[in-house]
């Protein structure tokens, strides 16, 4: 229980940080310019530092993890996409992981049985609640570009349209805030009810999950429930956006945090399993072509290594060798 | 077998009544506040002392895992924080993979040993956690900061001592990699977590005593050059009995087109031989130009289970003998890790071996352009394709006596992707073959659970346990087709899945794929077959009876 318990009692005291500095203490410029300014520095700084410590280690071999037939025999029907031959092959593989989570829908789930013995039930749970969580928090994201934009760019026109397709309140229902929200529950519980993914679970995966949460949950509170006026809001992302300093305008404290917890999130991403989404890309068993046969692939720290050569072994067993009848080198 | 095997009815009763997480009971106790604890049964025998000298590493010393002490080396914490340190900056895989996991559990029941011991640090996730959490410890500014937070412990003997245990609870096998997100693969992070054992001297004696035979006689089992001769004169004297056929294998002969390498066991062990025994009538069958070396005498790479550099250093014999021969391209015999590291390593590790040429069949004139820059081909690919041109005269009804499955290896599967050669010479070299369910063969295929250098006769327990899923899976065929016989193309599915079978599925034997070719094939000047390559009847052809053609 520690484990769940802590990172949301973290959640919390981030939420009353930002309460207690806004309402309070009226430090509206640090929560709405200073902080999200450092945020986003270290966010862009942090992402791009892992990528490169990532990136600055070598691939010595090649070790595609291959799930389908390697290109062979012409009358062999190869799989292009789970074996890789080419390189736009292997892109069509990483992509198919970053957009559908490929290897995620292969689940299956084991049940050892009575009298001993195994079977396995497809489970597509996990790859669609964690495609409904990434998706729905993807359009969410692109939603808000109306705030960061003078003029509304075009996609985010249309996916507002697309989001609001059930015009069941006012203002219109997002169905990504509901997927968002669904989503994170399901997560949660299945690391709390699961028992094989409870042991397994950090303290770090918890808190993500209530942060990302408190943040779509002050969202919607936002929208539906504490009709905030957007258009300071809107104001001010303007501003952040031209690298400007002016104080933010009248705005509610809700927004101060989700704000912070925004900033929390972008600050903590860097430092965190949440690399994941570069790291998806790098994966050498996913994004290297399976053809290492037929083009070398060349290790860049490869050791010179000292082996026991043909006449070392002659000389240790040439009278033997000679005994019988086989072939020597030296007399 | 007996002594170190568990009881079967115990093993069973266990499997269905004993809570375990994998049925989800849930022990409300952390990972990493379970006990490691050695048994008979479960701990696989450390390097003699004489073997450690002779191979040059570090700490040769007697001991074994039931020790309290293990007699580490002074400053072993440093030579290992250090050993991680440069890995790290080799591999992008190991920091990728120690960096990227989220721990969404995908890759939990997908490994053999934890679905056949029900223990949580089977599960792979668990599995990379015992050397991330030291690693979280010790190496990125982040996770130092956010310490006990992020699930980071210390380097203690304890630590040691459960990597031991669980680095050698994994076949390297990679199935977990199939089904994760994020493609991280465990044995990376197994391979270099025994690569760090290795350096503090706790190791297993079953990986080093080959490595060192290899090294010095050229193949596992330290058979030296005129016994590897012997024994191959001994199957052309058997071949010759069943079939009126002599077979001429000829050694370490320069000039040949085609030099020939298969794993050791296949001189050596029983089932291994039969396989061998095909090879040899298959190579007589098509006139193949070949030569047999006693120097380059092991395609498997124990080497691969122990260091970068020793896999290395014993995969260059196979480059240096195709050289001082002479001869065109290498035909490589069936085994699992061999063609793991012939595919994914060879030629990066010791070529380019541009003094070898482009592999063309003599036989089809096939130009095997996916080995075109290792000049190495499967003995799989190369048999398809002579029956695909019809170049085999071929008999399947010799196999009537056998039901048959397949067995993918890991290897095989998951690290080369050759799936649909060997279905099409079984299908061709015999008339009954049911698949396994399809969550337990091809890319899905689960280990033998002895692969990896695990094959030790102490480590029955942990083995028959691993090798449970295959078993089932075997059980579920034998139930249902009646197989009798699981066909492999790998030398320690060979050696390992011979006892397991016995274990789980009493009854059912193992094939390698080329013995089957070997009973099939129809020879020039053969005399009357009636006997298999084991000296079993064939069904339908006993002595006395009219034969059908």
């Amino acid at each position: 229980m520690k484990k769940i318990l802590i990172p949301l009692a973290m959640v919390a005291a981030l939420a009353l940080v930002a309460y207690v500095g806004v309402e309070y203490l009226k430090l509206q410029f640090i929560f709405g310019v200073v902080i999200p300014y450092a945020a986003a520095v270290l966010f862009v700084a942090g992402f791009l530092y892992r990528i490169a410590d990532w990136l600055i280690r070598p691939v010595p071999f090649r070790i595609p993890t291959t799930a389908g037939q390697e290109k062979s025999l012409d009358w062999i029907r190869r799989n292009p996409v789970e074996s890789p031959h080419r390189a736009w092959e292997a892109a069509a593989r990483v992509l198919s992981e970053v957009l559908l989570f490929r290897s995620l829908f292969r689940n299956t789930r084991a049940e050892l049985r009575k009298d001993a013995s195994l079977a396995y039930a497809s489970n597509k749970w996990l790859w669609l609640g964690g495609l409904a969580f990434h998706w729905s928090l993807l359009v969410i994201v692109l939603r808000h570009a109306r705030f960061f934009f003078a003029m509304v760019p075009g996609f985010a026109d249309f996916l507002d349209h697309a989001d609001s397709f059930f015009d069941v309140t006012l203002p219109a229902f997002y169905i990504s805030d509901a997927i968002a929200l669904g989503a994170i529950t399901f997560l949660v519980a299945r690391r709390f009810f699961d028992a094989k993914v409870r042991m397994i679970s950090l303290p770090t995966d918890y808190f993500p999950l209530f942060l990302i949460g408190g943040i779509v949950l002050i969202g919607v509170l936002m929208r539906y429930v504490v009709r905030l006026n957007v258009m300071p809001v809107k104001d001010l992302m303007l501003q952040l956006m031209n690298f400007g300093f002016d104080p933010p305008g009248e705005i509610g404290t809700l927004f101060y945090i989700h704000l912070f917890l925004i900033s929390v999130l972008l600050a903590y991403f860097p430092l965190s399993k949440l690399m994941h989404m570069g790291g998806i890309f790098l994966s050498p068993t996913r994004n290297l072509c399976n053809n290492s046969r037929e083009k070398r692939h060349v290790n860049p720290w490869n050791p010179d290594i000292k082996f026991r050569t043909y006449s070392e072994y002659e000389d240790d067993f040439r009278e033997k060798m000679k005994k019988a009848g086989l072939p020597v080198e030296k007399q | 077998m007996a002594k170190y095997a568990p009881n079967l009815s115990e093993l069973k009763k266990e499997l269905d009544e004993k809570p375990s997480i994998l049925k989800g009971n849930y022990s409300d106790k952390e990972w990493w506040d379970l006990p490691v604890e050695f048994r008979d049964g479960n701990w696989c025998f450390p390097a003699k002392p004489e073997v450690i000298e002779e191979l040059g590493f570090p700490n040769p010393r007697k001991w074994a895992a039931t020790d309290q002490d293990w007699k580490l080396p002074d400053g072993w914490q440093k030579t290992i924080s250090e050993g991680l340190r440069s890995r790290l900056k080799k591999y992008r895989s190991l920091k990728l993979f120690l960096d990227t996991c989220v721990r969404c559990g995908a890759c939990a029941d997908k490994c053999h040993f934890f679905l056949g011991t029900g223990d949580p640090k089977n599960m792979p996730v668990l599995r990379a956690e015992l050397l991330r959490s030291v690693y979280r410890n010790d190496f990125p500014l982040a996770e130092k900061i956010l310490k006990g937070f992020s699930g980071s412990r210390k380097l203690t003997a304890e630590v040691i001592k459960e990597w031991h245990m669980y680095f050698n609870q994994c076949t390297e096998c990679r199935r977990c990699s199939l089904f994760c997100p994020f493609g991280i693969d465990t044995a990376e992070i197994t391979i270099v977590a025994r690569e760090l054992l290795n350096l503090i001297g706790v190791n297993n004696n079953w990986i080093l005593a080959p490595v060192a035979n290899c090294n010095r006689t050229g193949n596992h089992l330290g058979i030296e050059p005129h016994t590897f001769v012997q024994n191959i004169e001994s199957m052309v004297d058997d071949i010759e009995e069943l079939t009126g056929i002599t077979v001429e294998p000829t050694f370490n002969r320069k000039g040949a087109e085609v030099l020939f390498i298969t794993p050791s066991g296949d001189v050596f062990g029983d089932p291994g031989v039969y396989t061998m025994m095909g090879y040899l009538l298959l190579f007589h069958h098509i006139g193949l130009d070949y030569t047999i070396s006693t120097y380059a005498s092991e395609g498997g790479n124990f080497g691969f289970f122990t260091s970068n550099d020793m896999m290395k250093k014993l995969n260059a014999k196979m480059y240096h003998e195709a050289r001082r021969l002479g001869v065109k391209w290498i035909l490589g015999g069936e085994c699992g890790h061999m063609w793991r590291v012939v595919h994914q390593y060879m030629d990066t590790m010791n070529g380019p071996a541009d003094f070898l040429e482009v592999p063309v069949s003599p036989v089809t004139g096939t130009k095997f352009q996916n080995a075109a820059a290792t000049k190495m081909v499967h003995i799989a690919e190369f048999t398809a394709d002579l029956i695909h041109n019809g170049k085999l005269k071929l008999d399947p009804k010799r196999n009537d006596h056998l039901r048959t499955t397949f067995h993918d290896s890991c290897n095989i599967a998951r690290g080369m992707g050759m799936f649909e050669e060997p279905r099409y010479i079984l299908r061709n070299v015999c008339n009954t073959f049911h698949e396994m369910p399809e969550n337990t063969i091809r890319e899905q295929t689960f280990c033998c659970g002895s692969g990896s250098g695990l094959n030790a006769e102490e480590y029955m327990d942990i083995r028959m346990r691993g090798g449970f899923p295959r078993a089932n899976a075997v059980r579920i065929v034998r139930e249902k087709h009646k197989v009798d016989s699981l066909v492999t193309i790998c030398a320690i599915d060979r050696a390992s899945l011979t006892p397991l079978m016995r274990y789980w599925n009493p009854g059912v034997g193992v094939y390698g794929l080329h013995e089957l070719v070997g009973n099939a094939l129809v020879m020039d000047g053969e005399k009357k077959r009636t006997e298999d390559l084991r000296e079993n009847p064939m069904a339908g052809f006993e002595d006395g009876e009219d034969d059908e053609d």
